[in-house]
């Protein structure tokens, strides 16, 4: 896992993009970072022949997206910064999911929406919302607090056990969650009410035009995963971060460095847990529908797919492979030709499992480290230094001096 | 608040979940028969995970559809021998039974050890090479399950014409009628329960001898407890990582055909990935990487899960046996008898 930082100190295009993009003054980079966010949000209002997808709704996949996404960066907090293994990550979707469903579905006795409950139709999902979250953030407590003591493989397989539990809970205690029928009409924001869409333009049956229900849970989670990627960035900077790391790279060592680990490990499993819970709550939300099969196991190991793809721990890389994951199965769904090539999309759209498992053997003899890889910084020592360190050696280090003075 | 939890309360208490405990006592011999029946099953799919990790320190996540591929082999072997998946069992009396179901065995245990070797040498030995790091060996193992899963789900329907595979359950073969042979304490032992426990024993004593008394099995040991130690004293350690991967697949394949033997559920691309994730938290009950730990925690796998299957209602078969599973690790991390392939019998 770990990647010697020197071995190429300047080579190949990610590197340089890398050292340019370090290289800038933070307003700099969200002066270039969030025109290029507006440009992706806008892609399903443009709906671009080349990048749409023909056999279903373009702005519902990008939603998709959007939740994989923020599963993706939610996972890598737990795989890729702490290195922990964790196969049962659906499980927590699982939660926030039925977090939501159970409080506000008509469906489930815990409903809390209607004449007699504490929430307002219309802001049933934004309250709820938070809730979810805690809920998460407590099953991610509960569940590693005695199994995190346990290292690797053996931590992999108890929270495949996990995952397992959460779905067979939610299919066997069919009083509480509708067993296999599962729980309908979630609450939604009932936000943009009109003629048009009676229900505001969240609602599932918006689905007219680019800018349907599915461009607006797309647009929301954007939101989402732009605070969420400030916060967790910050947490890597942080002291955090680097217990995160040291135990990643070697837990023994990191122990008798004084890190407490347990704590840390608990953090990152807790974190990561409640980033899955807003996931599972813009699902359920955005379906309005819940049941215990969209939480099977097999989509724990996509999630993990998208990680290692896009490049465990490091946080554009696992958007990428979350997109990967989502799209390129509905990108060929419908397609009878791809630049003039007749095709059968379905069926390739069909075989999606077969191409993901070739493409991660593939990837992982020729480049396990995924698609972006993350770079090691020296984050003990800051930015600053970081910076200075990748700079070329004319430049000295007395400039940099001069530069910190300032 | 409080009505909101007196109303969890009540409906914690619907039968949702049970307590049957009069169920239990009463049927306990035959619960721990049956238990005995599916723990054989596992206790040779958990053999297959525990030697490859005790040498690989792996979990060769495939190994499930390994056992998926037995299940296809031996349906394809008994179908060329001109059986069909026809409602009633046939009765070809008990020598003739027995031929066929040993061949239906050696095409499984073919079948399953050739994957598994086949598996070892295209996905795992060019990451070997690369000294890549653990995470990344199981990733590939997930991806090759993936493969696997698919190839059968619709490629394997393609090449047999859809005799094999495909989207829907197979019906499996009944070569044996479940009959009642004796009774212990009461509790009737079919001839089905007697072949798979019988076979299963008889298999998992072979390969402890294999591994404890022959010289490739000392090969083995020592590879698992020190590769570079064994490499210099002359054991070729990727000839012992092939014969683990093909006496592990060897047993999958002929644990699919004894779990068809008894299980009504039908043949399926699907059917290994549960089985094997119980297999596995079997290994791990016994101690993974120790032989009789697997025998062990297979067999107590399979009987506590019985007793809770009837104890809280059929429903929650799979959480009995993950909760087991994660109370063992909690007090005790390292399974019942420890992890110990190479310490076995230096």
């Amino acid at each position: 896992m770990s990647t010697p930082v020197n071995e190429r100190p300047h080579g190949g295009v990610g590197d340089r993009f890398r050292l340019w993009w370090n290289a800038l003054a933070r307003p700099v980079q969200w002066a270039v970072g969030v025109p290029f966010i507006l440009l992706l949000a806008v892609l399903p209002v443009l709906n671009l022949p080349v990048i749409t997808t023909e056999g279903t709704n373009f702005g519902a996949v990008m939603a998709q997206f959007g939740m994989y996404a923020l599963l993706a960066i939610g996972l890598n907090v737990v795989v890729g910064q702490a290195g922990l293994l964790d196969l049962g990550y659906v499980g927590f979707y699982a939660v926030g999911a039925y977090t939501v469903a159970l409080l506000t579905s008509p469906d489930s006795p815990w409903n809390q929406t209607g004449p007699d409950g504490w929430l307002s139709t219309r802001w049933a999902w934004l309250a709820v919302l938070p809730i979810a979250v805690a809920v998460t953030a407590l099953s991610g407590l509960l569940l590693g607090s005695p199994t995190l003591r346990l290292r690797g493989d053996y931590l992999a397989i108890v929270t495949l056990g996990f995952g397992e539990i959460v779905r067979l809970l939610a299919d066997n205690l069919g009083d509480i969650t509708g067993g296999g029928r599962g729980l309908s009409q979630v609450a939604f924001p009932r936000l943009g009410t009109s003629e048009t869409d009676q229900l505001g333009v969240f609602s599932a049956g918006n689905v007219s035009g680019t800018v349907n229900s599915g461009t607006w849970w797309y647009w929301l989670s954007i939101l989402l995963i732009v605070v969420i990627l400030v916060f967790v960035g910050n947490l890597e900077r942080s002291r955090v971060g680097r217990a995160w790391v040291a135990i990643r790279e070697d837990e023994d060592a990191a122990e008798i460095m004084g890190v407490p680990t347990f704590k840390f490990k608990l953090w990152a499993f807790t974190i990561g847990a409640s980033i899955g819970g807003i996931s599972g709550a813009l699902y359920a939300g955005q379906v309005q529908f819940v049941t215990p099969t969209n939480f099977n196991v097999i989509n724990s190991v996509l999630f993990l797919c998208a990680v290692v793809l896009g490049g465990q721990g490091n946080k554009l890389g696992v958007i990428l492979g979350a997109f990967i994951i989502v799209y390129l199965p509905n990108f060929f769904l419908g397609r009878t030709e791809l630049f003039g090539i007749a095709i059968d999309g379905n069926a390739i759209s069909n075989y999606k499992y077969l191409f993901f498992g070739v493409a991660l053997m593939i990837l992982m003899i020729f480049r396990p480290q995924g698609l972006i890889p993350a770079r090691q910084k020296l984050l003990t020592y800051g930015r600053q230094l970081y910076v200075a360190a990748r700079r070329r050696p004319t430049e000295g280090l007395s400039d940099h001096v001069t530069e910190g003075a300032r | 608040m409080s009505t909101l939890l007196a109303l969890g309360a009540d409906y914690l208490s619907a039968p949702a979940i049970n307590f049957n405990i009069e169920a239990l006592g009463a049927n306990f011999w035959q619960l721990t028969i049956e238990g005995l029946a599916y723990g054989a099953v596992y206790a040779l799919v958990a053999v297959g995970y525990t030697l490859v990790y005790g040498v690989l320190r792996l979990i060769n996540f495939a190994h499930s559809e390994i056992f998926m591929l037995g299940m296809f082999g031996q349906y394809a072997a008994l179908m060329m021998l001109g059986f069909s998946p026809a409602g009633n069992a046939y009765s070809e009396g008990a020598l003739l039974t027995i031929v066929y179901l040993i061949l239906a065995l050696v095409v499984g245990m073919l079948i399953s050890g050739g994957a598994a070797v086949g598996l070892e040498r295209i996905a795992y030995r060019p990451l070997r090479k690369r000294n890549a790091p653990s995470l990344v060996f199981l990733i590939t193992a997930i991806g090759a399950s993936f493969v696997l899963q698919e190839f059968v789900h619709f490629v394997l329907p393609k090449l047999t014409g859809d005799e094999l595979g495909g989207v829907n359950a197979q019906q499996p073969i009944r070569l044996v009628e479940q009959k009642e042979q004796f009774t212990i304490f009461g509790a009737s032992v079919t001839n089905v329960t007697l072949i798979i426990v019988i076979s299963a024993l008889v298999l998992a004593l072979a390969t402890d001898l294999f591994v404890n008394r022959t010289k490739f099995g000392r090969g083995i040991r020592a590879v698992a407890q020190d590769p570079t130690t064994a490499t210099l004293m002359g054991v070729s350690r990727e000839r012992v990582i092939m014969l683990t991967f093909l006496i592990g697949g060897m047993l999958a394949g002929a644990a699919a055909l004894l779990y068809t033997l008894r299980v009504p559920n039908g043949i399926i691309y699907s059917g290994g990935f549960i089985l094997g994730i119980k297999a596995f938290c079997a290994a791990v009950l016994g101690g993974i990487g120790n032989l009789r730990g697997a025998l062990i925690g297979g067999l107590l796998l399979g009987v506590m899960e019985n007793y809770g299957q009837i104890l809280f209602g059929t429903a929650w078969r799979d959480v009995v046996a993950f909760v087991l599973l994660i109370l063992v690790l909690m007090f005790r991390p390292t399974g019942i008898l420890g992890e110990t392939l190479g310490r076995a019998r230096a």
